[in-house]
């Protein structure tokens, strides 16, 4: 079947041939999706890509479906919401899939994200490829803030007031910036209505992102868990049928799990506290954001400057975009790299804790064996590894490590187990 | 399965027969199941876009011809749009009955348009027939209209006293609601 | 080896920070556990007690709407509680609502099934002078607006303690300040926010035994009436839970069948690549 690549399709419908003659949609599809050549061996990590892709596409139809029925209005934003789970017809269901289909979205994109750093799928020469998804990334991190502000309970307004607020840590314009994003002295009416409107926007820009990461993916091929490049027909298989079936297989299952939240535990990953309306006396007694964010809300207040906590939030993203610059491992797949095999997983343990002091008040302590430990000193310590990591330890392991021997191609890394099985 | 899958693999590219049949089988159905499930995840977006239950509640209204005198008509508002509610004088009345009905434009009997027994009250959805402007008539010292019904300013369509189409661009009459009364003095339109 | 040392040595502070999550918090403040019960609406396949919300209604209606709103119900909602047209047309046909006549006066008239539940103040500030302050919270929402919502109401309208009668002995078990005072107005709830200054709620105990009687001799006990007020406050904080675990069962069926298939298709498919 690989050797069928290449070749130029034979369509059989007229209509199919005189339309791919003027404007070779059809050709460029059997191309890119058809018999593009895709290494054999990917595991199901690699379905994730898809998957971020689905959630995309949820997300985009649930919405597009709720702005018909929401207003963006400081007086009718909140029951506009529940109107929509309470009287429209089916809105409940529609809801609770955009609520809930935002966290899957980055669960997805998370999975997909760790599962590049693991097998070095950075590395030349995908380095755009990986720093259009950090775009991506950026982009979804602008769009679910501006999301939650929309049904203007207590948390999504003191979460804008906190975030937006975060802007005036900018020497000399802070406060200018901050009037300017608000629209006014406060979040109020006019920052709303500009969140609603950029709400709806920014995920067409993300798709637009994800064309072009697609088409750079295109360029250079996929990375494969064995991190080496495919050396002919053997290593690859067409995208069709064989990842349509195993993408399709690992997008069902995820919707599985996504369902399980929909109808069983739809506030699951909410707050409480949204479920009342904005008071712009009140503050709720503790103001947390949503999970996505919290391992980036346990940097910000592990620093004890206010603009070196931006910075150093805002860097925990930004330094993303350096990484196939900061390994500098000749190795991509962390599978033959047996010190950076070990230091990943520390990585991940550490932005879960994270994410966990991000959760926990500020003034949080745990007692270990009888001892208070605040939460703070574990959240710097956790900080100080994050930077650790990418700024030091990536660097260095590419020097002092000795990787394991690669193997000869991927067919032989497929075959030679199998045939040993 | 297993078994199965090692029979495909063993008859290679060149399979036909029963692993070919049961194979085809497996896909035409999981196709069919995903078409299934296609068509059940598109409804809920669809049928969302159906009035909703606050909309639906609002889709009947009851309302009390207390106090509306003989010769004068109020403005309603149902399902977004005026209906006109008349009370007719006995001259309105036989002024509607007096025409030759198979002369009109739309030929409709005044006793047909009315409810038997209250037959003093019209009542009509206040949307000009022609293109969808509300016609004068209602309020007091609004023209009426060469007819003594209703004139759209809009076309120029004359009604009359039983609101059906006299003279100018409008095809219809203007259409009756449907409506019961539920005692002397309440109707429920819708 | 010498490596893998090397590594466990450097990864060693971050492994203690993981095994930390499980230790309880060290919290301060918290008051006593919520009451332990089962409600009909939990669980994947909880329904609501139809009987048990209508009550609740009765008690919402004759208690609790005197000073909290339910701004986001209406009358005819209740229909989906079981009750007959005319039952709720009775029911908002007893309140006057605010209206503007045709020629713009402002009147009041008989409510209708479409109407929202009135409300007893006409605006927060109102609400907030009436009750000493602080404005008693729309009821709509509650069960979901609150942490473990419907324990924590259930258990709420059983907290009432005299504070005159607490020892001291009790007052420091439930960590009080030296200087804790019981402002005028306020009163003692054992649930309601536990801290050296807490415990303090605006509302005064709004239930007792046998305080509502019912047309259907049900038992009026507090407990029994704390459980049939959360029960109706929980399905009007999501009138549509019910077909929302319906639809959850039916849909997660249909996945986990379909996941099947798709599996066996990508098993077919795979055979003749390895």
């Amino acid at each position: 079947m690989a050797s069928m690549q290449g070749k130029p399709p034979a369509f059989n419908s007229a209509v199919v041939r005189w339309i791919d003659k003027r404007l070779p949609i059809f050709t460029f599809m059997h191309h890119e999706y058809g018999v593009f050549p895709t290494p054999r061996n990917f595991n199901y990590w690699w379905s994730f890509g898809g998957i971020a892709m689905v959630m995309l596409i949820t997300m985009i139809v649930t919405g597009i479906v709720l702005a018909m029925n929401y207003t963006p209005h400081v007086d009718y934003a909140f029951d506009s919401v529940e109107r929509i789970r309470r009287d429209v017809p089916q809105g409940w269901l529609i809801q609770y899939m955009h609520m809930n289909g935002a966290s899957f979205f980055f669960i997805a994109v998370f999975i997909h994200l760790f599962r590049g750093m693991y097998y070095g799928s950075y590395k030349n020469p995908r380095e755009l490829l990986w720093m259009l998804g950090v775009v991506i990334l950026l982009l979804m991190m602008a769009t679910a803030f501006m999301g939650y502000v929309l049904p203007w309970g207590q948390m999504s307004f003191w979460g804008a007031t906190v975030i937006t607020n975060l802007f005036s840590a900018i020497p000399v314009f802070g406060e200018d910036i901050v009037t300017f994003l608000w629209g006014g002295f406060s979040v109020d009416n006019p920052t709303l209505n500009r969140f609603f409107s950029l709400h709806y926007l920014l995920p067409f820009v993300i798709v637009g992102v994800v064309v072009l990461h697609i088409a750079a993916m295109h360029v250079a091929g996929s990375n494969n868990p064995t991190g080496i490049d495919p050396r002919g027909p053997q290593d690859t298989l067409p995208f069709s049928p064989y990842y349509v079936t195993k993408d399709g297989y690992a997008v069902v299952v995820f919707l599985i799990f996504y369902a399980i939240f929909v109808f069983f535990a739809p506030d699951f990953f909410g707050e409480p506290d949204n479920y009342t309306k904005a008071n712009p006396l009140q503050t709720p007694a503790h103001i947390v954001p949503e999970w996505y964010f919290l391992p980036f809300y346990a940097v910000l207040r592990s620093i004890p400057d206010k603009l070196g906590g931006v910075i150093a939030m805002f860097g925990a993203i930004g330094i993303l975009f350096l990484l196939p610059w900061l390994d500098t491992s000749r190795v991509r797949s962390g599978r033959f790299r047996p010190m950076f095999k070990w230091f990943f997983w520390v990585f991940v343990i550490d932005c879960l804790v994270l994410g966990w002091v991000g959760g926990n008040p500020a003034d949080a302590e745990i007692s270990i064996l009888g001892m208070h430990i605040p939460l703070l000193w574990i959240g710097r310590l956790a900080t100080f590894w994050y930077y650790f990591h990418f700024l030091i330890l990536l660097p260095l392991l590419g020097k002092i490590e000795r990787p394991l021997p690669l193997p000869a191609s991927i067919a032989d890394s497929v075959l030679k187990p199998a045939a040993a099985r | 399965m297993a078994s199965s899958s090692k029979a495909a693999t063993s008859e290679g590219g060149a399979g036909h027969g029963d692993g070919v049949g049961r194979r085809d089988f497996l896909f035409i159905a999981t196709g069919a199941t995903a078409a299934v499930g296609t068509a059940a995840a598109i409804w809920p977006f669809l049928n969302n876009m159906n009035p909703a239950a606050d909309t639906l509640a609002l889709a009947s209204i009851e309302v009390s011809l207390n106090g509306i005198e003989v010769g004068q008509a109020i403005k309603v508002s149902w399902r977004g749009k005026p209906v006109f509610i008349r009370h007719r004088t006995p001259e309105e009345i036989q002024a509607a009955r007096d025409v030759d009905v198979s002369r009109l434009p739309d030929p409709e009997d005044d006793a047909k348009r009315v409810q038997k027994g209250h037959d003093d009250w019209l009542i009509v959805v206040g949307v000009c027939t022609h293109l969808g402007c509300i016609p004068l008539g209602t309020a007091q010292g609004e023209t009426r209209g060469d007819y003594k019904g209703w004139f759209c300013p809009c076309h120029g369509s004359h009604y009359d006293t039983s609101g059906r189409i006299r003279r100018g661009p409008a095809p219809k009459n203007l259409e009756v609601p449907t409506y019961t009364f539920v005692n002397d003095t309440t109707i429920r339109i819708g | 080896m010498r490596k893998l040392l090397a590594t466990g040595v450097l990864a060693l502070p971050l492994l203690a920070a993981p095994a930390a999550v499980f230790p309880a918090l060290a919290e301060a403040g918290h008051g006593p556990k919520l009451l332990d019960t089962r409600f009909s609406f939990e669980g994947p396949f909880g329904t609501i007690d139809r009987a048990a919300a209508q009550r609740g209604f009765q008690i919402y209606k004759e208690v609790c709407a005197a000073c909290h709103a339910m701004s986001l119900m209406s009358y005819r909602n209740l229909m989906d509680l079981g009750l007959s047209e005319a039952a709720v047309k009775g029911i908002a046909a007893e309140v006057q609502v605010e209206d503007v006549n045709d020629v713009g006066e402002k009147i009041e008239r008989p409510g209708k099934p479409s109407d929202r539940f009135k409300k007893p103040f006409p605006n927060d500030a109102a609400a907030a002078a009436a009750n000493g302050g602080a404005a008693p919270p729309d009821l709509s929402l509650i069960i979901k607006a609150r942490p473990n919502g419907a324990r924590y109401v259930f258990s709420l309208l059983q907290g009432y303690v005299d504070f005159d009668s607490l020892t001291d002995q009790q007052k420091a078990e439930f960590g009080l300040a030296k200087d804790y005072k019981l402002e005028e107005g306020k009163h003692f709830n054992i649930y309601f926010q536990p801290g050296e200054q807490g415990y303090k709620i605006g509302m005064a105990k709004p239930l007792s035994d046998g305080q509502v009687n019912y047309v259907d001799g049900s038992k009026n006990d507090l407990p029994s009436m704390a459980r049939d007020v959360v029960t109706f406050l929980a399905w009007a904080s999501e009138p549509h839970m019910e077909a929302r675990k319906r639809t959850g069962v039916r849909v997660v069926l249909f996945l986990l069948i379909f996941a099947g298939m798709m599996y066996a298709v990508k098993r077919k498919i795979w055979a003749d690549a390895h």
